[in-house]
């Protein structure tokens, strides 16, 4: 960790934000267990999972995590953000609680620097904490962190703000009834601003966006993430070359005892024993797929082929359920030679089921796909992946959902939880209603579902033996 | 930043392709011909004069310029064969020989080598030597060889490379920290030294993305109906990048086969990061959804944004009412209204007007054509006072958007590391290529054969040969894209320049 400034000392205890921005390291000393301990508070949540060892299973920003994963939204979510914060982070003493803050974002910096994926996961969480705590703060000391940041946007002039006063009215209204009128904005360059232009919650001439007041939230974030996104970089730097070896005996297993295990199992390593083979295929599709890896499996015996969405969503769901490259070669091409011919098929296709299995190119072997990244990819015209709870609507859902043989009260709690946006927990009650057995953990990753699945049905066919 | 005076704004054509859009179409059996489509709305009420391109005869014979209605049958490419070709019908031998001469003779690697260089490839002292060859090409050679990491230290370089491997098709990536050739020297240390550092922002719209919403015809065909989506579509995003997001070097290029592709080269646009371009990417979006998704646009809000205001008002709504209803036929059937009626959210709107449609003999309806007789009906029920329910204030327009709004292939814009198909590359099976402005178009159909006949005369008349559809092509794509470009890039090296020679004087002044 290096030290980059000394830390500002608020000169007015009402006005300086209780937030920090993390820009230097602590020069405090933390005993080892508060390392441990308060990294782990940090990363608490509500979410039981019998899956991880009990010391590590309740997480502030996994908290966060599962939370956008199910479809939350905004005022729901800043509810449940206050509520883990309290429950986790709070201390009676204020500059206690800011030591316990700024400590344990340092230890996870640590935690979270060593891969892309990490460091990607860690980034999210830490920004939607930030934003939401930013919000929090006065309009003073909103303005006195923008200045921290070097953000040396002025506000528009009267004369300019009556030029463009209808289309930045405009865009107020095209976002929702509930905003209010603003008369307060900045000219920005809009790359400075990507999710208010992505959203088109900002009006747009010539390169520049005109930001509200109350956006200037994201502005501020954007900075955040960025600076955090460095000095992860930098971080990770510093352990490989000198720490990792330095705190071999004390930090080291420690630091790598606490990032596996939170994120959940990947699946990225298929167990010895649960290697599938072709002929089982079909029957599998049916007993044990999820509905997303169900559908696509279905349309690819259907049309006998996929679009590249829909090949890497299932045919990385397949590898971690444990089919070989060889049979998945076979399996493929079995299909797409009927759509496009099997020259075409070794000439086309091939390379990129290689590649996902590790053995082509850079030759990583690529990780199958989380709820959360299926829930929020994009299907576009011919696709077919995606997460059928969010992507589908309501009425080629219950079509597919009586496929798996879903019906009666159960489909109308299903399509209760769709319609609230909880995806995750639809599926769950799906896998219950399928399997007539509950599911205590809830449904995070397809392959999950899969597990789940062959185990109930193995205890089903023992007790029934 | 001012609008460059001599950048190319779309009401002000350059004189060379005429105005308005034109397409060439091959029509079974019968050579190209030009024809006008409906002209559009400036947004004042302006209607643009429409001007004739001449017609294009095809050459179906190597080194002949007569052409009998046989041999023109024998030689057809069918548009069917782009997605299965037959090689049969092909004479052997045509794509390596021609190959070579195309490259050799009419291929402009100059031009393209000052395009990439933006401005380096100057005497300047702040000029980059390093940086074109930092810049990753990949080839695709016969027999499907894909070869990838191609750099070039300069012009001659690329073009002995490029005549000597005889590329089908060449892709351009992105401009390196390094040289690609260098690439794993640093790949070792993991810090992802080797990085791309600038790409152009670039779009891609495919037509075989619009099957669902043209009934003449699916996946590589194009035809003089459903082609003018294409058109709009590039009308709505090129306003947008040049209004709203302030960029002017934009250019445009029939992709070869069915869509275009957009090329914005200013410096800002190439130094963006791939959040940046998804964010451009994602205002850009409106229509989503797989196949399982009924209700592709949702306009929600009382009021559009302005950017989709504006697309509406200006290109969308005029061309949906004027033409594509009656070129697609939109409510001749019931398959075809049932999916227009599908996007209403209210069950019993949608029941009332099938019934009364369904009901409805050809013969009882007035002159007037059927689809716009619907069409009013339609916009009456959903539009009268009676309907103030939330989803259905914007159907209207939701129906419209889904329809005619541009569907952009989204992951092309998103990665700096996307390669692209060059411009002017031609594939000796299909040989179609064309430089287009955002509102004319022109397609080459057997360039190579047509070409390298007037290229013969080349020495003896410039004039002939610029009169060519090549010639034509390469001297728009210099006048109208590659002059004003490389203008503003030497502007911008000098400011920055003189901007860091005085600021080290004024260090030196200590």
């Amino acid at each position: 960790m290096e030290i980059v400034r000394s830390q500002r000392k608020p000169a007015d205890a009402a006005v300086a934000p209780a937030l920090s921005l993390y820009r230097s390291a602590p020069a405090l000393e933390v005993r080892l267990e508060d390392f441990e301990l308060f990294a782990i508070d940090r990363l608490r949540g509500t979410i039981k999972t019998p899956a991880f060892p009990i010391s590590r299973v309740f997480l502030v920003l996994q908290g966060i995590s599962d939370g956008l994963s199910r479809g939350k939204k905004p005022d729901e979510m800043e509810k449940l953000v206050s509520e883990l914060w309290r429950a986790h982070m709070r201390h009676q003493d204020p500059s206690e609680e800011m030591n316990k803050d700024i400590i344990s974002h340092f230890v996870l910096r640590l935690v979270y620097c060593r891969t892309e994926d990490l460091r990607k996961w860690f980034l999210s969480m830490e920004t939607f904490l930030f934003r939401y705590r930013f919000r929090l703060e006065s309009p003073e000391s909103q303005r006195l962190l923008m200045s921290e940041f070097q953000l040396p946007y002025k506000a528009i002039s009267h004369a300019e703000f009556e030029t463009v006063k209808d289309k930045l009215n405009q865009v107020a209204r095209s976002t929702g009834p509930s905003s209010n009128a603003e008369t307060l904005f900045f000219k920005v360059p809009f790359e400075e601003v990507p999710e208010l232009v992505a959203g088109r919650r900002v009006f747009m001439l010539k390169g520049f966006a005109y930001v509200a007041m109350n956006q200037v939230v994201s502005l501020v974030a954007t900075q955040f993430r960025s600076n955090l996104s460095k000095a992860l970089v930098l971080t990770n730097r510093k352990w490989t070359s000198t720490i990792r070896d330095k705190e071999k005996n004390r930090l080291t297993p420690i630091v790598e005892a606490l990032s596996t295990g939170y994120l959940g199992p990947d699946y990225s390593q298929p167990k010895e024993f649960s290697e599938i083979s072709l002929k089982d295929i079909d029957q599998l599709a049916s007993s044990s797929f999820p509905l997303c890896m169900r559908h696509l499996f279905d349309k690819l015996r259907e049309n006998h082929h996929l679009k590249h969405g829909g090949r890497m969503q299932l045919g990385l769901f397949l590898k971690a359920v444990g089919l070989k490259l060889e049979d998945a070669l076979a399996f493929w091409k079995s299909e797409f030679s009927q759509k496009v011919g099997a020259e075409r098929f070794d000439k086309e296709y091939s390379y990129s089921i290689r590649h996902n299995y590790g053995k082509e190119g850079k030759r990583t072997d690529y990780t199958p796909y989380a709820c959360h990244k299926i829930i929020s990819s994009t299907p576009s015209v011919g696709d077919h992946h995606g997460c059928p709870y969010r992507h589908f609507s309501e009425e080629n859902l219950r079509a597919a959902l009586g496929k798996m043989g879903v019906g009666g009260r159960s489909l109308d709690d299903i399509l209760d939880k769709v319609r609230s946006r909880h995806y995750q927990v639809a599926c769950t009650l799906t896998f219950e209603a399928v399997h007539a057995a509950s599911c205590d953990s809830g449904i995070n990753h397809p392959n999950q579902y899969f597990e789940a699945s062959q185990k109930t049905l193995q205890t089903t066919r023992q007790a029934t033996s | 930043m001012d609008t460059n005076e001599n950048c190319l704004q779309y009401p002000n054509q350059p004189e060379i392709f005429g105005c308005c859009d034109r397409i060439l179409v091959r029509r079974e059996h019968s050579s190209l011909v030009s024809h006008s489509s409906v002209p559009f709305k400036k947004g004042k009420g302006e209607h643009r004069n429409l001007r004739l391109l001449p017609t294009l005869r095809l050459y179906p014979r190597i080194m002949t310029k007569e052409e009998t209605s046989a041999e023109r049958d024998d030689m057809q490419i069918d548009e069917r064969d782009l997605e299965h070709p037959q090689v049969s019908t092909i004479p052997r031998g045509f794509s390596a020989d021609y190959l070579k001469l195309y490259y050799g003779k009419l291929f402009p690697h100059a031009d393209i080598y000052r395009w990439l260089s933006y401005g380096n490839d100057g005497k300047h002292p702040a000029c980059d030597h390093s940086y074109f060859g930092r810049r990753e090409f990949s080839f695709t050679l016969e027999n499907d060889i894909y070869i990838r990491f191609q750099s070039f230290n300069n012009a001659v370089d690329m073009e002995n490379s490029i005549r000597e491997k005889c590329p089908y098709k060449i892709d351009i990536g992105p401009v390196y920290s390094v040289d690609p050739a260098k690439r794993h020297a640093y790949a070792q240390s993991g810090n992802n030294v080797f990085a791309p550092v600038e790409r152009e922002l670039i779009f891609d719209i495919d037509m075989s993305d619009y099957d669902d919403v043209r009934y003449c015809c699916s996946g590589a065909d194009v035809c003089l109906n459903c082609w003018p989506l294409m058109t709009i579509s590039m009308k709505v995003l090129d306003t947008a990048l040049r209004d709203d997001f302030g960029f002017n070097h934009i250019l445009w290029v029939y992709s070869g086969r069915r869509g275009v592709h957009c090329w914005v080269c200013d410096g800002r646009a190439r130094r963006l990061s791939n959040e940046q371009r998804a964010a451009i990417a994602d205002y850009f979006r409106v229509y989503k959804g797989g196949e399982n998704n009924v209700k592709k646009v949702n306009l929600t809000g009382p009021v559009l944004h302005p950017f989709l205001a504006r697309s509406y008002t200006d290109v969308l709504k005029g061309f949906f009412e004027g033409k594509l209803l009656a070129s697609q036929n939109l409510f001749a059937s019931i398959e075809r209204f049932q999916k227009i009626l599908e996007i209403i959210p209210d069950e019993s709107i949608a029941s009332e007007l099938l019934d009364k449609w369904q009901g409805n003999r050809r013969s009882s309806i007035s002159k007037e054509d059927v689809n716009v007789v619907r069409w009013e009906q339609l916009k009456h029920v959903l539009q009268s006072g009676k309907q103030k329910a939330q989803g259905l204030r914007r159907c209207v327009e939701e129906i419209i958007f889904t329809y005619t709004y541009p569907r952009l292939d989204m992951e092309v814009s998103k990665h700096m590391n996307h390669l692209l198909k060059a411009p002017f590359c031609v594939h000796p099976k299909t040989a179609l290529f064309l430089i287009l402005d955002p509102i004319t178009v022109a397609i080459i159909q057997y360039l190579l054969l047509e070409e390298l006949n007037m290229s013969g005369m080349r020495s003896e008349s410039e004039d002939e040969w610029e009169r060519t559809s090549l010639g034509k092509s390469i001297k728009f794509f210099r006048s109208s894209f590659l002059s004003p470009l490389l203008k503003s890039c030497k502007e911008e090296m000098e400011s920055l320049y003189n901007s860091k020679v005085k600021q080290s004087k004024n260090a030196l002044n200590w």
